[in-house]
């Protein structure tokens, strides 16, 4: 699973580094971007999940195609 | 409190301040959602109220034909002063970019992750003396002893002013969000206040120190100082809507544990639910409904919205949309899916919610470790506030 935030739709809400602080960092302006370069591990693809359910600027994409 | 006419038909002629609306607000959310989504009020000048979190997001993304240079939920109508005191407003809350844009910037590293680590141990330490401080008594007011009582200092110690005032300022903030629709309080408060910071302005540049009002006063933007008038306006901003709205988060949480027993023991036992249940709790109880301003003649939802009208940022009914939250009226602490905007949506995006957040979880540990079991006094009075921020003001509890 690859994952990516979207920086046009992310307004920082910090949900996805709440949840999943493994896959997410924030900025000190509270952009959120994924740890390198967004592959997730399978443990923790149902973090990934929770993260991306819970934005609510629907800015997390699964692009592992 | 002024009277309010009692409401007979919210599809048409609501009201915010009616007691119905502030004791039980989501049954009348239900009936609208169903029968008039977005309704209509002249009550207090022409007003929108959206119900669905399909609307309530959109109106929130859509800042070129609604505005926010009027987020007032009740809209001021006692005499202006010649001079406005706040030729801004208080940015970025009441601003449109590009002005809100660059104050947003300023506040946001304070409020940073980071940063708000930084705030953990003091208020802790606050909360854990302020339970200690009544636990020998069996009893307490849940929302004026303990709530009411933690941002406001967490605030001041940010912003670098003495909290011996902490009262003063629960006051003035009161004054402005909770009795806004008594316009000599209102303007009595919104003065005091203003007047209160500019002293401090002028104190911080004799003498600045390492918080966030001397900061604003040291920060250059394209070369030059933030006008005075704006930095006034942005610390104004932090203690207007740092205490209120994070008070009432933490009074609502401790009334719904207080009355659903199981929830308290599910969190004074299991840490790990912390986290998803601090979501499920600003959900459910979401304080904040703000406003916007129309700037043109425009068509919403089939509405016809004309210039001028307000429209009434509802997400804490979203929040209850049974289109966007499974079984939305019940509390599941665990509740995967939950794109809330108890913090707004868009732009606007709430620039204090880490610390909220932070403040929220702490109050609620600290609360539960010393005190896992309590309920409500036996024929005592829960009262709420209501109006631009929800919560409750009296929460009697008893832990014998
Ligand atoms: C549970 C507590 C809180 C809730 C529910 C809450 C809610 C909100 C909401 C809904 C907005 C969006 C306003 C809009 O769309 O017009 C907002 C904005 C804002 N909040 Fe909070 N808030 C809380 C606590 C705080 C705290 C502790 C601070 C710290 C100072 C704060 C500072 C701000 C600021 C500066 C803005 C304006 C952001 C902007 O316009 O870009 N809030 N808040
Ligand atoms: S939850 Fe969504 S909007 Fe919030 S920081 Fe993460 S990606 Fe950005």
């Amino acid at each position: 699973m690859r994952i990516r935030v979207d920086p046009d739709k992310c307004t920082g809400h910090a949900r996805c580094y709440g949840l999943a602080p493994e896959l997410f960092s924030v900025d000190d302006y509270g952009l959120s971007s994924v740890v390198g370069d967004g592959t997730v591990p399978p443990e923790l693809e149902d973090k990934a999940r929770l993260a991306i359910a819970n934005c609510p600027e629907y800015a997390i994409e699964d692009v592992s195609g | 409190m002024t009277d309010v006419r009692p409401v007979a038909d919210w599809k048409t002629d609501f009201d915010v301040l009616s007691p119905a609306y502030v004791d039980d607000p989501f049954s009348i959310w239900d009936d609208l959602r169903e029968s008039c989504p977005v309704a209509h009020s002249d009550r207090r000048g022409s007003t929108w109220l959206p119900t669905t979190y399909k609307d309530v997001v959109d109106l929130a993304h859509d800042i070129e034909h609604f505005s926010s240079l009027d987020i007032t939920v009740i809209p001021f109508t006692g005499e202006e002063p010649e001079e406005p005191v706040l030729p801004y407003g208080v940015p970025p809350i009441s601003a449109d970019p590009p002005l809100h844009t660059f104050t947003r910037r300023l506040l946001l590293p304070w409020f940073s992750h980071r940063k708000v680590e930084s705030y953990e141990a003091m208020t802790r330490e606050l909360c854990a003396g302020l339970v200690e401080s009544f636990l020998a008594d069996g009893r307490a007011d849940a929302a004026a002893d303990y709530a009411q009582q933690i941002p406001v200092r967490v605030i001041a110690a940010i912003l670098g002013v003495p909290a011996e005032l902490s009262d003063t300022f629960t006051g003035w903030v009161r004054a402005v969000l909770e009795f806004a629709d008594d316009m000599e309080v209102r303007r009595d408060g919104t003065i005091a206040l203003i007047e209160y910071f500019v002293a401090e302005v002028e104190r911080r540049k004799q003498h600045p120190g390492d918080d966030l009002l001397s900061a604003l006063l040291q920060t250059e933007v394209d070369g030059q100082p933030i006008e005075d008038s704006i930095v006034l306006g942005v610390a104004a901003l932090t203690l207007i809507a740092g205490v209120d709205t994070t008070w009432s988060a933490i009074g609502s949480s401790l009334w719904h544990l207080a009355t659903h027993p199981e929830d308290a023991k599910t969190l004074a036992t299991d840490p790990e639910a912390m986290p998803l249940a601090i979501e499920e709790l600003l959900r459910a109880y979401s304080p904040v409904t703000m406003a916007r301003v129309v700037t043109g003649d425009v068509e919403f939802e089939g509405c016809p919205m004309h210039a001028g009208d307000k429209v009434l940022m509802n997400f804490p009914a979203a929040n209850r949309d049974p289109a966007a939250f499974e079984n939305p009226d019940a509390v599941v602490l665990d509740r995967a899916h939950n794109r809330h905007v108890a913090f707004g949506s868009g732009i606007h995006r709430c620039a204090g919610s880490n610390l909220a957040r932070m403040e929220l979880r702490v109050a609620i540990e600290e609360w539960l470790k010393r005190i896992p079991e309590f309920r409500i006094e036996e024929g005592a009075e829960v009262t709420w506030a209501g109006g631009q921020v929800r919560g409750p003001r009296s929460v009697p509890v008893v832990f014998p």
